[in-house]
């Protein structure tokens, strides 16, 4: 296709013509240059309808090339709602519009355009709230229609970069005020980060050029000066997306989202072009000044062929002679303002020979036969109330209607950092009032459109950031703080924006927001109906919140809003605009995540014995080891094998020996003169009067007297405590020591060994036979009894053995500095093989210890249980002086229990779906309690469990009913423990 | 465009009369470092005498805790570095006005 708008070589362009690149776009090809945008490659070429509206599927253009076009939204494979406006084209690429039926020439459903008037604001909520039966229905089809592209889910995951960063002045925004600001914070040898949204620095100098040649020779003069400077770091393509506290700046670029730390803030963020409102406002052809400046000077792509411009300042009159300069036929420029532009202007325009209608207004935009574009528009001339007289309407021809009525700050940042704006009246914008500590604003946020004044603004800016740091090289501290007098006295002229560039029409669309497609007259509605306070007009007719945030629709709507109320812009105010303030991809936020799990030093041993892992806290344990494959993979489920090497695992701790790591398990030294005295304040029990290499159970309450935590205390020197806690809780239980010991002022080292001692648990009536041979510890009952703790050596290896019991089984629980783990785990897998040892998985080992009755804290107590309701009384010493949660157990004491812990069986030969942790005990529909663990034990042969009963019902035999996938499944208590109640088995076999 | 990046020394800095500190916490040990470095410990709050205290001034302290806004003292921990502290809050405006070591009778 021939390039039909491509204007020659215009100085600064940013499209390399050396470059071309070919793409489709809804199956047609073209080609455009390296530097083009996908709108502006289609531009070029012609194509005028990019897109179809949100609600009417009515046809759009270009409108502000500023990143707000999201009726420009496109897809290609891969990728959706690719913002056409400003994403870079690709050689390739293969683009559709999102948000059609059946494409974009022949939307299907562009006759809802027709219904407009069938759809009024609040359409939705008010049809579809009754019947209620029938909103499913209407709920399928509103989401076919509803939303922009469609994610195409072959598409792959997407691994995306997190970044952090910080720097001394975070300067937003490389116009002439940021760009001048950068580079005298710099100057005070500060490290400035400068970002700008766009590809490449210079903000409006890039594009309005202001009828001054000279102004390309200051941009490269600033820009030179900001290259030179190695303590700026430059970055475009980047969003300052969101603020948060202390300068804390969310960055958004094309690939990846840095969460940056500013010690202060530049905010030189410029302002936004907002549209007019009249009939048809949305035709394509009809567009910003600034878009169409930058069409010419960025990608020299000729906005239209024959202009109309609509104004109310200078800028229009620039944009005019911009236009007039690369060959488009200026049809005239209507300006509202009775009186035209007072400046130089107004005599260049006229000296090129263009028309002005002073005190004009464009009625309405008339659509091409093609309904693709606009054909030309209707003008009045204004009365002396602002209205348009309508008997000397005139038609002019064009394909363009060129806006510049208003600018509106880009303050989202500001009011984010906690800043206040204010209305001003003279500049008919909102300007900052009171700056939060180490934020400066600079430019046109500042309400500043005059060139020398905006770098003069940012040079102050700079330098006020640079004296709030306390750099002794900044050239002057500004005594007021930094803070910027915004311009009323000194405007020149008539200000840059409008009060109410609106145009009312009886009949036909006026588009507020192109987003949402929300009309004037839904406006209008919505605060009829009452909702006219800003904030609520936003929710209920949606203006603002669609992709573009209300950057070009939340002025015109206050404007509206005010009139209609007869407000003050300041009374009737603005939305909030909450952090992100421009959408960022949900693939950024995402990122990649940080989430570091740890391996126990025995990780490769168990991956190398098919260990299946689980998370367990922070750490990923083995659950169970896949100890075969399967003979026939399609006969033997995962499923199937998972229950058959649990089932194995347990008979072997039970016949054999076992080997599990619960490394895991926080292990903490205490030590000092006060040990015991802690220690006994800390837990439940009694630990003072322990001889030394002795061992026994501690359980923690919080203050409340709720359990929290359990574990061992053992005694390695009579002022030299060894403790472990569950896996879970070992960082939380640590914290709260530490945070004790200090206000009861007690002379205690706690040091914590989790990371640094690895723990094997050998078990099973082997354990005793196999240790014996691989250590010099005496290992008779006699030396070495239940519940003892030893030093000694194992394989060459200082060890910490303690006699534990909570498998049931002869057990030894060897605690060794983490780096000779392996060597440990690695002999005794050889020694125990002559007795078929097995490593054995948290799986098997929460049935063995279910088999003996013993409690899992958090898992078999909640947030609110206390040692009555878990059987756990006997572990309170109560005659203690002081221990946390005493006072609490004591009142608990007295007290009626409202549930108690019991053990339960199903019936024997019970073949249905075994009920899960969590079910509910239900009685007489009710329900009465709860499942904490259930499994079927290899070594019953029956399905047992713990669970939570109202105490009555806690008698042995006692018969209760558990709701289990809506089958009720009959559960009789049993008393604990299941296996072994006379803990015979804990004692060395065979001695 | 992006460059090398010369960043001088912070030290000369200090936050101590920014009103706005919200996301920076002075550890009395570590100085001054992101909140998300720190875990919050509760209101710092005096234990009545366990021995004494009937079973309401008990169950007052144990469950109640007072929403007012205002000045408090709170416990906060620096996870990295294991330090527990006091930090006075003004949670009315979610500023902290300083930090330090807990010390008898900071609680009251």
């Amino acid at each position: 296709m021939t390039s039909t708008c491509r204007l020659p070589p215009q100085p600064g362009e940013w499209i390399d013509r050396g470059r071309p690149l070919r793409f489709e776009f809804e199956g047609r090809a073209y080609t455009g240059f390296a530097g083009d945008t996908i709108t502006t490659a289609l531009a070029a070429a012609g194509v005028r309808l990019l897109g179809r509206s949100f609600k009417y599927h009515r046809p759009r253009g270009v409108y502000s090339l500023a990143n707000h076009d999201v009726n420009a939204l496109l897809a290609c494979p891969g990728q959706t709602n690719i913002r056409s406006d400003v994403t870079p084209l690709w050689e390739g690429g293969r683009f559709t519009a999102v948000n059609t039926f059946g494409g974009l020439q022949r939307d299907r459903v562009r006759f809802l355009d027709r219904l407009g008037r069938f759809l009024p604001v609040g359409f939705y909520y008010k049809a579809f709230y009754r019947p209620r039966r029938l909103f499913p229905f209407w709920e399928r089809k509103m989401r076919g229609m509803a939303g922009l592209g469609a994610v195409d889910p072959a598409a792959g995951p997407l691994r995306t970069p997190n970044d952090f960063a910080w720097c001394d002045v975070l300067v937003v925004g490389a116009g002439p005020a940021g760009l001048a600001a950068a580079a005298e914070a710099a100057a005070a040898r500060l490290s400035i980060t400068l970002v700008d949204e766009q590809p490449r620095p210079g903000g409006s100098l890039l594009y309005q050029r202001r009828g001054d040649p000279s102004t390309a020779d200051l941009l490269s003069g600033l820009l030179s000066r900001v290259h030179s400077s190695a303590n700026i770091d430059l970055r475009a393509s980047t969003v300052a997306a969101g603020y948060y506290a202390d300068h804390w700046v969310a960055l958004a670029d094309l690939q990846r989202l840095t969460r940056l730390r500013a010690r202060s803030v530049v905010l030189a963020t410029g302002a936004f072009e907002q549209p007019a409102l009249f009939r048809n406002n949305d035709l394509p052809g009809v567009l910003l000044a600034s878009a169409a400046q930058r069409l010419i000077r960025l990608y020299a792509v000729k906005p239209c062929d024959r202009a109309v411009v609509l104004t109310a300042n200078a800028d229009g009159y620039r944009a005019a002679l911009d236009m007039h300069q690369v060959g488009v036929q200026l049809q005239a420029i209507v300006d509202l303002r009775p009186d035209g532009e007072p400046s130089e202007l107004s005599r260049q325009v006229r000296a090129a020979g263009i028309r002005v209608l002073g005190g004009h207004a464009v009625y309405e935009a008339l659509s091409q036969s093609d309904e693709h574009g606009i054909g030309g528009v209707v003008v009045c001339p204004l009365d002396t109330s602002g209205q348009p007289r309508l008997d000397q309407r005139l038609s002019i021809d064009c394909d363009g209607l060129v806006m510049s009525v208003g600018w509106a700050p880009a303050d989202s940042l500001f009011c984010q950092a906690g800043g206040k704006m204010r209305y001003d009246n003279r500049l008919e914008q909102f300007v900052p009032a009171r700056w939060p500590a180490g934020v400066f604003t600079a430019g046109r946020l500042n309400g500043l459109y005059d060139l020398e004044r905006q770098l003069a603004d940012g040079r102050r800016a700079g330098r006020a950031a640079a004296a709030y740091l306390g750099s002794a090289s900044a050239e002057s501290a500004d005594p007021a703080g930094g803070h910027p007098v915004p311009a009323d006295g000194t405007l020149n002229g008539s200000p840059p924006s409008h009060p109410y560039p609106v145009v009312a029409h009886p009949a036909g669309k006026i588009f507020v927001d192109l987003d949402e497609d929300v009309q004037l007259k839904d406006i209008e509605h919505s605060a009829q109906e009452g909702f006219d306070s800003i904030e609520l007009l936003k929710r209920y007719s949606t203006f603002g919140m669609g992709p573009s945030q209300g950057k070009i629709s939340n002025t015109n709507t206050i404007r509206v809003l005010a009139r209609l109320r007869g407000q003050s812009m300041a009374e009737t105010g603005s939305p909030r605009a909450r952090p992100f303030f421009h959408p960022v991809p949900l693939g950024h936020l995402a990122g990649r995540g940080f989430h570091p799990r740890r391996h126990t030093p025995l990780h490769s041993r168990h991956r190398a014995a098919g260990a299946q892992f689980m998370p367990a806290g922070d750490w990923l344990r083995p659950a169970w080891y896949l100890a075969r494959q399967p003979d026939d993979p399609a006969r033997e489920t995962t499923e199937a094998l998972r229950a058959q090497a649990i089932a194995d695992e347990v008979r072997a701790v039970r016949q054999r020996a076992g080997l599990i790591d619960v490394g895991t398990l926080g292990k903490l030294e205490i030590s000092g003169p006060d040990a015991a005295q802690f220690i006994e304040r800390i837990y439940t029990g009694r630990f003072a009067g322990m001889k030394v290499g002795a061992t026994r159970y501690a359980l923690m309450c919080d203050e409340s007297g709720v359990i929290i935590d359990d574990g061992v205390v053992a005694r390695l020197e009579s002022d030299r405590f060894y403790v472990t806690t569950t896996t879970t809780a070992s960082g939380a239980v640590y914290r709260e020591m530490q945070r004790w010991a200090i206000p009861w002022d007690l002379d205690v080292l706690l040091t914590n060994l989790t990371g640094t001692m690895a723990t094997i648990n050998l078990a099973g009536p082997q354990a005793n036979r196999i240790l014996a041979a691989l250590t010099d510890l005496e290992l008779s009952e006699q030396h070495f009894p239940y519940l003892g703790l030893r030093q000694g050596n194992v394989l060459g290896v200082p060890a910490r053995v303690l006699r534990t019991g909570f498998v049931g089984e002869t057990s030894y629980e060897l605690h060794v500095p983490a780096h000779w783990a392996a060597r440990v785990w690695d002999g005794i897998m050889e020694a125990g093989r002559p007795h078929a040892i097995r490593p054995f998985g948290v799986e098997a080992q929460r049935i063995l210890r279910l088999e003996k009755g013993h409690v899992i804290v958090s898992q078999d107590t909640d947030g609110l249980t206390t040692p009555f309701e878990a059987g756990l009384d006997w572990a309170i010493k109560a005659d203690k002086p002081f221990f946390v949660g005493g006072r609490s157990l004591s009142i608990l004491s007295g007290r009626p229990l409202k549930r108690r812990l019991a053990g339960f069986v199903l019936p024997e030969g019970y073949r249905g779906p075994l009920p899960q942790e969590c079910d509910l005990v239900i009685e007489s529909g009710e329900i009465a309690g709860r499942v904490t663990s259930i499994a079927h034990s290899p070594t019953l042969r029956q399905a047992i469990g713990m669970a939570y009963l109202p105490p009555e019902r806690t008698k042995e035999g006692s018969e209760f009913h558990i709701r289990a996938s809506g089958a009720m499944v009959p559960a009789t208590v049993r008393p604990m423990p299941f296996y072994d109640p006379r803990n015979l088995r804990q004692r060395i076999q065979g001695t | 465009m992006r460059k090398v990046v010369f960043r001088p020394i912070l030290s000369d800095f200090s936050y101590e009369n920014n009103e706005d500190e919200l996301k920076l916490l002075k550890c009395p040990v570590n100085g001054w470092r992101p909140l998300d470095e720190f875990l919050f410990g509760g209101e710092l709050r005096a234990m009545p005498d366990p021995g004494q205290a009937t079973d309401a001034q008990w169950a007052d302290y144990v469950f109640n805790r007072s929403g007012e806004p205002g000045i408090r003292r709170e416990w906060w921990y620096h996870l990295a570095s294991g330090t527990w502290f006091v930090a006075e809050h003004d949670t009315l405006n979610d500023n902290f006005l300083r930090t330090y070591l807990y010390h008898a009778g900071a609680a009251e």
